[in-house]
């Protein structure tokens, strides 16, 4: 196996839960959110890794966590084999030279009073990495890599000139403007029309192997992360409960929550299955999440009382392909 | 028979630097006790057609020409309080798009039902309108008693299941469903399109369906017109239009569609941007991002025909054959 590019080791985000005047006098207990509960994966070099859950379920915190936007509340992030979990100040600024994010929604992730030019450019001002003619060489080549040719028109432009895929492509631009190694990407086509949701991916894709840059891919549609991940992770709750190459997910997916959220993707030909309500309601709190395994509320092939009481292991059932089910015991 | 009729409908909008030119000439029936989906790209004037419909265009929409029939009533002739009395809401109704982010904070559900029912029928009963809420809300699947609920208490599918109760609160013939499933994530999707197929069936009633995602109509609808650049290009039954796709831009929506099981390929897409509607390209509006563009396309403008069987579409390349 070559060496990873980012490890996760037992990573946990709890965010505590804050309290009115009397229930804090009153309750003795901290509540926490465990917006993510301990989970383990690896990120290859040159790899797309998928997140994949509802709302709620903690991937786009993972995503923050691991940028260091957030801070971990437990667990341990290598980079590049060095560990970065408790960088600070200096040390922090330059690993994020190595690190980028992506936000899911282009209309809010870029400051409406500053012209595309100067978002573009913003990273390479704030990390002091060049200024002058070679701050502006940098910005039109990030433009033109990002197929908003010709720069000089995009440049003097506004943030709410541009359409939706324009506007992505400026996030994407701005990402890579610093030839980061690994780049967050939060649901980066979910706000966009179907028909240009293609081109962003396939840009990516391209970027991808031009700059040799790793993707962390986070989104609640399956379809596409089948598409554009090379290995999946399912995520309920804050834990994660299937994980393995994309193939093994789509093809033979073993956890019950997996095999819904696929019944779930409405398709768009009409002689295909059509979809099926297989899970019924919403994801419960993350305050006070079900005891055992937290899918057994919604489980249909609940089998007792074990996935009341006990929490099912990330167990490997074949090769590469890992589960959390009492079922594969 | 036809609940709804759009002949030559044109609206456009008036803006400093001119018209822009929404809706351009669309045709289209819906038949009683149909589902249509309409789709296309943001900005195509697929919402534009449903606020005229209503009449609800914001004051510098305007609809030039054209016949809004609903059954054999021409609604762009009727005057406000004339469409406020019988049309708006009694027998159309709308779930707007992000409806479920506009429910009012401060206000319980219940109460937010009761008003839309007493604003169209001033003579029901406060009581008699909270039972009618609390019955809606079972309808669609929320328990009666939630009715005192403030909208912060209840889920995103929740409120959406709320604002559909909304809709239906004063008997409508005709539902118009504006995006209803793009903010929800797709286990709450599968549920409330479950939910409209159900109630379509259950209270017989007519359905247009706004997307740009044409596995949402697929699930839902029988029959769908593809919408451009303020024109319609093409309409058939959702079988047609997804096995035989004839108008270019139908071809380039459903290849850029993801499909779960099939291989892990690159998707494709259609390059380039939908046309600045103030001034539109001349001839077919499509022909600028057209990989089969003719001379003729940039001159003049296909008409939508028949190509057999109900089938209709707007492109050269059949109309020539």
């Amino acid at each position: 196996m070559p060496d990873p590019l980012v490890v996760v080791q037992n990573l946990k985000k709890w965010f505590p839960v804050r309290l009115g005047f009397f229930e804090s006098i009153f309750s003795r207990k901290q509540l926490y959110v465990k917006a993510v509960d301990g989970i383990n994966f690896k990120i290859y070099r040159k790899e797309i890794f998928g997140l994949v859950g509802e709302s709620g379920s903690g991937k786009t915190t993972t995503g923050k966590v691991l940028v260091r936007l957030l801070d971990p509340t437990d667990g341990k992030i290598l980079f590049e084999g060095n560990d970065i979990t408790s960088l600070s100040g200096i040390e922090l600024r330059n690993i994020r030279q190595k690190m980028q994010i992506i936000f899911q929604d282009p209309y809010e992730s870029l400051n409406p009073r500053m012209t595309i030019f100067d978002i573009v450019a913003e990273p390479l001002k704030v990390l002091k990495l060049c200024s002058g003619t070679e701050l502006e060489e940098r910005v039109y080549k990030a433009l033109e890599n990002v197929e908003l040719v010709p720069p000089e028109e995009f440049i003097f432009r506004f943030p709410h000139e541009l359409s939706g895929g324009q506007r992505q492509r400026v996030a994407t631009a701005r990402a890579l403007i610093v030839n980061p190694k690994f780049i967050v990407a939060d649901e980066p086509v979910s706000m966009l029309d179907v028909s240009i949701r293609a081109e962003i991916l396939n840009l990516m894709f391209d970027l991808m192997e031009k700059f040799k840059v790793s993707f962390l891919y986070i989104t609640h549609d399956i379809a596409l992360a089948r598409h554009v991940c090379d290995r999946i992770a399912v995520m309920y709750l804050g834990k994660i409960v299937e994980k393995g190459s994309t193939e093994d997910i789509v093809y033979n997916p073993l956890h019950p929550y997996t095999h819904a959220l696929m019944k779930a993707v409405p398709n768009p030909d009409p002689n295909a299955d059509r979809i099926e309500v297989v899970i019924k309601g919403e994801i419960p709190s993350a305050i006070n999440p079900p005891s055992g395994c937290k899918f057994h509320t919604r489980c249909q092939r609940y089998i007792g009382d074990i996935c009341k009481t006990k929490e099912p292991e990330l167990k490997e059932v074949e090769k590469g392909h890992w589960v959390a089910c009492h079922l594969y015991d | 028979m036809n609940i709804l009729k759009l002949e030559d409908l044109t609206v456009y909008y008036e803006t400093q630097r001119g018209y822009v030119k929404a809706v351009e000439g669309v045709h289209l029936a819906v038949k009683e006790r149909e589902a249509l989906g309409l789709a296309g790209e943001s900005g195509c004037g697929k919402t534009t057609v449903a606020l005229s419909i209503l009449r609800i265009l914001p004051p510098e929409g305007i609809i030039k020409r054209g016949k809004i029939l609903f059954r054999d009533i021409d609604i762009a002739k009727l005057s406000e309080s004339e469409i406020r009395e019988k049309i708006r809401w009694k027998k159309i109704s709308m779930v707007f798009q992000g409806a479920m982010n506009a429910l009012n904070p401060v206000y319980k559900i219940g109460d937010q039902i009761v008003e839309a029912i007493t604003t169209h029928y001033p003579d029901v009963s406060k009581e008699e309108a909270m039972e009618r809420a609390r019955k809606l809300l079972e309808l669609v699947g929320i328990e009666p008693s939630r009715v005192d609920n403030y909208p912060h208490e209840f889920s995103g599918g929740m409120k959406q299941r709320a604002v559909i109760a909304m809709a239906l609160a004063t008997n409508p013939e005709l539902l118009i469903a504006d995006e209803p499933v793009t903010a929800l994530d797709v286990v709450i999707q599968a549920q409330i399109l479950k939910l409209l197929k159900d109630l379509k069936k259950k209270l017989k009633l007519s359905l247009i369906l706004i997307t740009h995602d044409l596995s949402v109509i697929t699930e839902t609808c029988d029959s769908v017109a593809i919408m451009y650049a303020g024109k319609i290009v093409e309409k058939g039954t959702v079988h047609e239009i997804y096995t035989e796709p004839l108008h270019p831009y139908t071809q380039g929506i459903i290849s850029a569609f993801p499909n779960l099981y099939a291989p892990r390929t690159r998707l494709s897409s259609i390059p380039g941007f939908p046309p600045d509607l103030l001034n539109p390209p001349p001839g077919c509006r499509f022909h600028p991002r057209c990989k089969y563009a003719m001379d003729i396309c940039r001159r003049k403008e296909p008409p939508l025909i028949d190509s057999g069987g109900g089938h209709l579409v707007a492109c050269h390349l059949i109309g020539s054959e």
